[in-house]
């Protein structure tokens, strides 16, 4: 955790040379908001903003929106990048921003902890599902290729890996077996992209059979027309997506949460592909995605009862992890 | 371009007022020394253990050597093929000659993103003329010669265009065949300038991340990068691991730029 205390002076220099409001614009200046968000719900946002506008209390307010990798985002913003508002693809990128003190330690003592919105890990093939693939253990089969991100550079690639790892252990396996599955799975990955919109456009490109990826990104490259499928896997990890006002934030901001969680945001975050977690709104994601399919979902809590905490040093600590070790075994047996 | 190159040239600052020399310290220090002497303190925060532990990694290892060895391999394949192109376009004319000459440049101007994207989409899965080397190491290689083509061209095509025709003519009346007068007489003097542009592609070639990420499909221990395993070490807030990295990176392009500075020097001296 301390770890995410340490500021990397590079990125604070570069937050400071190309941050566009300068340490004026966090000040609590009503009717402006400084979104900084990690890149998928940008689409959501497009729709989200105009429509509080059209509210009494989003009368007249102006936005500022950064979108990019979660965290990249909540890096730059420790370093010093103006917020009021935060969206980030998972808890630790907020975490660190509770240990540099910009965001409080109860951001996430609402009725939804501090979730907005949710989404899951779900299997995208090709058109037609050629490999014929249906559940995670079709991933292993040999001359199968999987296509996901780099779990060192992605946020993404970490919850891909994480439902793997759970669904294996709601089959009834040992966290021992679990961990083989892992080593299976990625002696099919035949590349590892920065992040995930980078593993999609090598997906959509031609390469590989199967991508892991965000429901809510298939669900929109799916209605974009390219040329795939989504394919739900008996069981997945459900990803709950935090959203959160710093400690600085605008009145403006602070409403924009609260409006966040209304039954009219919440359909426009179903209608973009999230699940939305005010329940009552659930109908309006089955309406817009009548063949969305509903798998057994578990929660990163299910999964490791430390949470992300754990998760993050067992799993993806780049020295000494369960994942650092499955990509060494694999570079020696596939390295020239 | 040139930077190695420098003019042996006494400085006489007549032609600039005197606080010429203070504006350029000023201006280097805030642009380059700064950003680079904050990086060496922050890669020293965990001491000289982490810093050891940081690159001898094994997985570090492998992504350093992949590096140094695709990007001398591309300043070799440069140093060819640059100094063929730097001479057709000086000694030879052709309609369109001044076209070829605006379009060396081009991979300077594109974004190297895009210039990924476009390799990718010609080299890549469904490649439109059937070659697929994409996710290994050849596109490593690859990109890098795509984005480090114009260095040697223009460090040797000046050199090219000022070299005395004479000198040339002159070892051809002494009966020299066209080969031995190019080998004898002509390289010689593009030596430096072709080392320079080598020099240069080599530091380029060593940082580049943009077109890599995209073309090489980061399989660490196999396809992997030295840029992009910083990138993955910032992405898992192993700064020490980073910013180690870096330094040995920095420190390898500076070494190499430094002995072609030395070699230049030793050559101009031999020379007289």
């Amino acid at each position: 955790v301390a770890a995410g205390a340490v500021v990397l002076s590079l990125v604070a220099l570069a937050a400071a040379c190309g941050g566009s409001g300068g340490s004026t614009a966090g000040a609590a200046t009503k009717g402006k908001v400084n979104l900084v968000a990690y890149s998928t719900p940008e689409a959501s946002y497009a729709k989200l903003i105009p429509a509080f506008n059209k509210t009494p209390q989003g009368k007249g307010v102006t936005f500022t929106q950064s979108y990019g990798a979660s965290g990249d985002q909540s890096r730059a913003v420790a370093a010093g990048q103006a917020a009021d508002v935060v969206h980030f693809a998972l808890e630790p990128d907020i975490q660190r921003l509770v240990d540099a003190k910009l965001v409080s330690p109860n951001w996430n003592q609402n009725q939804y902890n501090g979730f907005v919105a949710n989404t899951m890990v779900v299997f995208v093939v090709r058109k037609g599902n050629p490999k014929h693939i249906t559940n995670w253990d079709d991933l292993t089969k040999p001359g199968v290729q999987v296509i996901t991100p780099n779990p060192f550079t992605s946020g993404g690639a970490r919850w891909n890996i994480m439902a793997a790892y759970g669904a294996e252990l709601k089959e009834g396996k040992t966290p021992a077996q679990a961990q083989q599955y892992l080593s299976d799975l990625f002696h099919n990955v035949p590349v590892q992209d920065d992040k995930a919109s980078a593993a999609l456009q090598t997906f959509t490109g031609g390469k590989g059979d199967v991508l892991l990826a965000y429901e809510q990104d298939a669900l929109l490259a799916e209605q974009s027309g390219a040329d795939i499928q989504i394919v739900y896997p008996p069981q997945t990890i459900e990803i709950q997506t935090p959203i959160a006002t710093t400690v600085k934030s605008s009145t403006a901001g602070k409403d924009f949460v609260k409006w966040m969680y209304t039954p009219q945001a919440q359909t426009i975050l179903a209608q973009t592909g999230y699940r939305p977690v005010v329940t009552s709104q659930e109908s309006a994601f089955t309406k817009a995605f009548p063949d969305a399919g509903n798998p057994t979902l578990f929660t990163i809590d299910d999964v490791d009862s430390g949470g992300w905490d754990d998760v993050m040093t067992k799993f993806f600590d780049p020295t000494n992890s369960i994942m650092q070790k499955i990509e060494s075994s694999i570079g020696v047996s596939t390295s020239s | 371009m040139t930077t190695v190159a420098l003019p042996r040239r006494r400085a006489s600052g007549a032609a600039l007022p005197s606080v010429a020399p203070g504006v350029a310290i000023t201006y280097l220090s805030v642009i380059v020394l700064l950003p680079l002497s904050a990086l060496l303190w922050e890669s020293h925060k965990g001491g000289l253990d982490a810093f050891w532990q940081a690159v001898s990694a094994p997985d570090a290892v492998a992504a350093l050597k992949l590096t140094l060895g695709a990007a001398l391999l591309v300043s070799l394949i440069n140093a060819v093929f640059g100094t063929l192109i730097a001479w057709v376009l000086v000694r030879d004319s052709f309609i369109g000659k001044g076209l070829v000459n605006s379009l060396i440049d081009l991979p300077f101007a594109l974004p190297t993103v895009v210039a990924g994207l476009t390799l990718l989409t010609l080299y890549g899965p469904n490649s439109p003329i059937g070659v697929n080397i994409t996710y290994t190491r050849k596109a490593v290689v690859l990109a890098l010669m795509f984005e480090t083509l114009p260095f040697v061209i223009r460090s040797v095509q000046p050199v090219l265009l000022e070299l005395d025709r004479e000198m040339e003519e002159a070892a051809a009346s002494l009966g020299a065949r066209g080969h031995v007068i190019f080998r004898r007489v002509v390289l010689p003097n593009l030596m430096p300038a072709i080392f320079s542009g080598m020099a240069l592609a080599f530091a380029r070639a060593v940082g580049e991340y943009g077109s890599v990420v995209l073309l090489s499909g980061n399989v660490p221990f196999s396809t992997e990068v030295a840029s992009v395993h910083i990138y993955s070490q910032i992405q898992s807030d192993y700064v020490t691991g980073a910013t180690a990295m870096s330094v040995v990176l920095l420190s390898i392009s500076l070494v190499v730029l430094l002995s072609i500075s030395a070699l230049h020097r030793w050559s101009s001296k031999h020379d007289r």
